[in-house]
């Protein structure tokens, strides 16, 4: 599966995102602020994700900020640091 | 007019206000490096077990088995009662406590024999009644880590309506893998001793502490609480308003048209972390406040929580008998947006009133007004 | 659920996770940040939801004028276990963040911006002598034009409870 598809699916499961389908959501739309409309918590649980599922540790939320823009880059960011 | 009457504080600085306020003072730390139960390094302020269960076995001769919390919380009780000269017993008397997680400990505990009910507020609340023989259900407080603050303000209603006569405020809180492991995850942790207000402040530590005040209805020279306001800043439930919203409403309205000159010392929340320190800084500039004095006592003693408002009131007030206001260890350079006036060290001042402040989970704030009468 | 004596809707057997759905489907709210919150706050943001239902002066008042004094048995004990289970592996800030007794009143306050003054109380049950007391001198003091006072409890065992007043200062 793609890794975009994947990390849509395990947003939504991660982030309590009901009543969204991966089809909801698009790759290169803001996930802070608008789109989504994600908040620090939920910036928190992503790092939580990227431990837990691709073995990324993040200890200062300031480094993941870019990461976290899109699924985008946010597959980008995972591609480049995965264990 | 609610006065303090008396206050102990137990923390790893000492078992007295004066052991606490001497030491800080002397510009000491309860704080110490150390790792959490990941192996990752912190550094927190945690009590002495050894010392609080020799201390509080020879004080009570106990007969059956009492928490770490509630063990720090009836020995503050106790000698704040003693220095007051009250009858803990005497129905004319109440109880606040005000605790965020008390005995959260025994959640990490299955094996304890404390039964199913011991991990509950309501009942240390309950223990605490019934341990000083009081036949009042103690009005017991949990609004995150304004709690301290928020019991004092509920005190000086039950005191002002003449509900009691006299009302014991008592808080406590550990710094419990429970709670070592929610801030880390918040990463909002300082591997170091925090700085507030500096612009290389990380985050916060953790403290472990309980602390007692004593307020009745007297006159005369001494230390007054001429009332408090909570606000809640309706933004969000863990980051602090951008524009200070809450904070600077509940100044506002405890100030009720005081002139800022005619506050002496600002007792900020002050935990270090990036987001509280800014919040505080630009609602102290709203409020008119950027030019009166500010510390923290959070480099002393850590984020005692519960016992946060209470514990820092404490030293508030003795910082003010003594006329020496009280520097903010470990602020160097301004990390915050608004000119505030933070002070670096120890210094002699007229201080006649202090402004007691409190931030918190859930968008919570409050502030507290205490004047010195001579 | 009941509202002003009232029987808005009745689902015996069902668990709470489903109760809760059925009743925020029912209510019409469009907040996707209830399915983030623990049991507690989704009961007690549910009642507040139906207790100001269609409310136009509350929602059109002063924010600061707005208060919240609630009280519970239970604190958050519910939502402690659940996230004290992600201790074991990666602890979970979003359950981290309930794990306070005083977050539902925040959920509640963010909702319907209550900015005014807010308290939770730690009782035996819905009634309380000293929440009582409270309230009172609360609305004596002349700065709160409405009150959301009650009691939210949800326990470790799954009971559950939430009885909301809304007070108005003549």
């Amino acid at each position: 599966m793609d890794l975009r598809e994947k990390l849509k699916g395990e947003l939504i499961e991660q982030l309590n995102l009901e009543d969204i389908t991966p089809a909801d959501i698009d790759s290169s739309a803001p996930l802070f602020g608008e789109g989504l409309g994600l908040d620090s918590i939920d910036a928190l649980e992503i790092i939580v994700l990227l431990e837990k599922e691709y073995g990324i540790k993040i200890s200062n939320p300031a480094d993941g900020k870019d990461a976290m823009q899109s699924i985008d880059s946010l597959a980008a960011f995972i591609e480049k640091n995965r264990k | 007019m609610i006065k303090r009457l008396a206050d102990n504080i137990i923390s790893p600085l000492g078992f007295s206000t004066a052991a606490n306020y001497e030491a800080v003072r002397r510009g000491e730390s309860g704080i110490v490096p150390g790792r959490d139960a990941a192996g990752t390094l912190l550094s927190l302020a945690r009590l002495d077990r050894e010392k609080l269960a020799d201390t509080f076995r020879s004080v009570f001769r106990p007969r059956e088995r009492y928490t770490v919390a509630e063990q720090a919380l009836l020995l503050s009780v106790h000698y704040a009662v003693q220095e007051a000269g009250i009858d803990p017993a005497d129905p004319r008397n109440g109880f606040v406590l005000s605790t965020t997680k008390g005995n959260i400990e025994l959640l990490g505990d299955p094996g304890h024999d404390l039964g199913p009910d011991r991990i509950h507020l309501w009942h240390t609340a309950e223990l605490l009644g019934r341990f000083f023989r009081n036949p009042n259900t103690p009005l017991t407080v949990s609004n995150a880590c304004i709690s301290g603050a928020c019991a004092q303000i509920a005190a000086f209603n039950l005191l002002k309506d003449k509900t009691y006569d006299h009302v014991v405020v008592a808080g406590v809180d550990l710094a419990s893998d429970f709670i070592i492991s929610g801030f880390q995850s918040f990463k909002s942790l300082d591997e170091d001793r925090c700085r507030p207000f500096d612009a290389r402040r990380k985050g916060l530590n953790l403290g472990e502490a309980a602390a007692s005040l004593v307020y009745g209805n007297a006159s005369g020279s001494g230390s007054y609480l001429l009332g408090g306001c909570i606000r809640n800043d309706a933004n969000h439930i863990s980051g602090p308003s951008r524009t200070g919203e809450g904070l600077y409403r509940a100044l506002s309205a405890v100030m009720g048209g005081l002139s800022p000159d005619k506050v002496a010392f600002i007792n900020a929340h002050g935990t270090a972390t990036p987001f509280n320190d800014q919040m505080e800084a630009v609602a102290f500039a709203r409020a008119g406040l950027e030019k009166t004095p500010v510390f923290s006592l959070k480099p002393h003693f850590g984020h005692t929580l519960g016992a946060a408002g209470l514990l820092e009131a404490i030293i508030s007030i003795e910082s003010m008998k003594a006329g020496v206001g009280i520097g903010t260890r470990g602020f160097e350079e301004y990390g915050v947006s608004e000119q505030i006036n933070v002070i670096r060290d120890n210094f002699k001042h007229e201080i006649n009133s202090v402004l007691k402040l409190a931030s918190g989970f859930g968008g919570s704030n409050a502030a507290v007004l205490i004047r010195k009468n001579v | 659920m009941l509202c002003d004596g009232k029987e808005v809707l009745y689902l015996p057997g069902e668990d709470f996770p489903s109760f809760a759905k059925t009743l925020y489907k029912e209510s019409g709210a469009e907040y996707p940040k209830f399915y983030k919150m623990s049991d507690m706050c989704k009961l007690g943001f549910l009642a507040a939801e139906f207790l100001l239902k269609d409310l136009d002066e509350v929602k059109v008042a002063d924010p600061d004028q707005k208060a919240l004094v609630l009280g519970c048995r239970a604190s958050s004990l519910h939502a402690d276990i659940e996230y004290s289970r992600t201790m074991n592996d990666i602890p979970s800030p979003a359950l981290f963040v309930y794990t306070l007794a005083n977050i539902v009143s925040g959920e509640i306050a963010i909702r319907h911006c209550f900015r005014g003054e807010e308290l939770m109380l730690v009782q035996d049950g819905p009634e309380s002598r000293e929440h009582e007391n409270y309230l009172k001198v609360l609305m004596a003091e002349g700065k709160t034009k409405f009150c959301i006072s009650g009691f939210v409890d949800y326990d470790e065992n799954g009971n559950y409870i939430a009885e909301l007043s809304l007070i108005k200062k003549k």
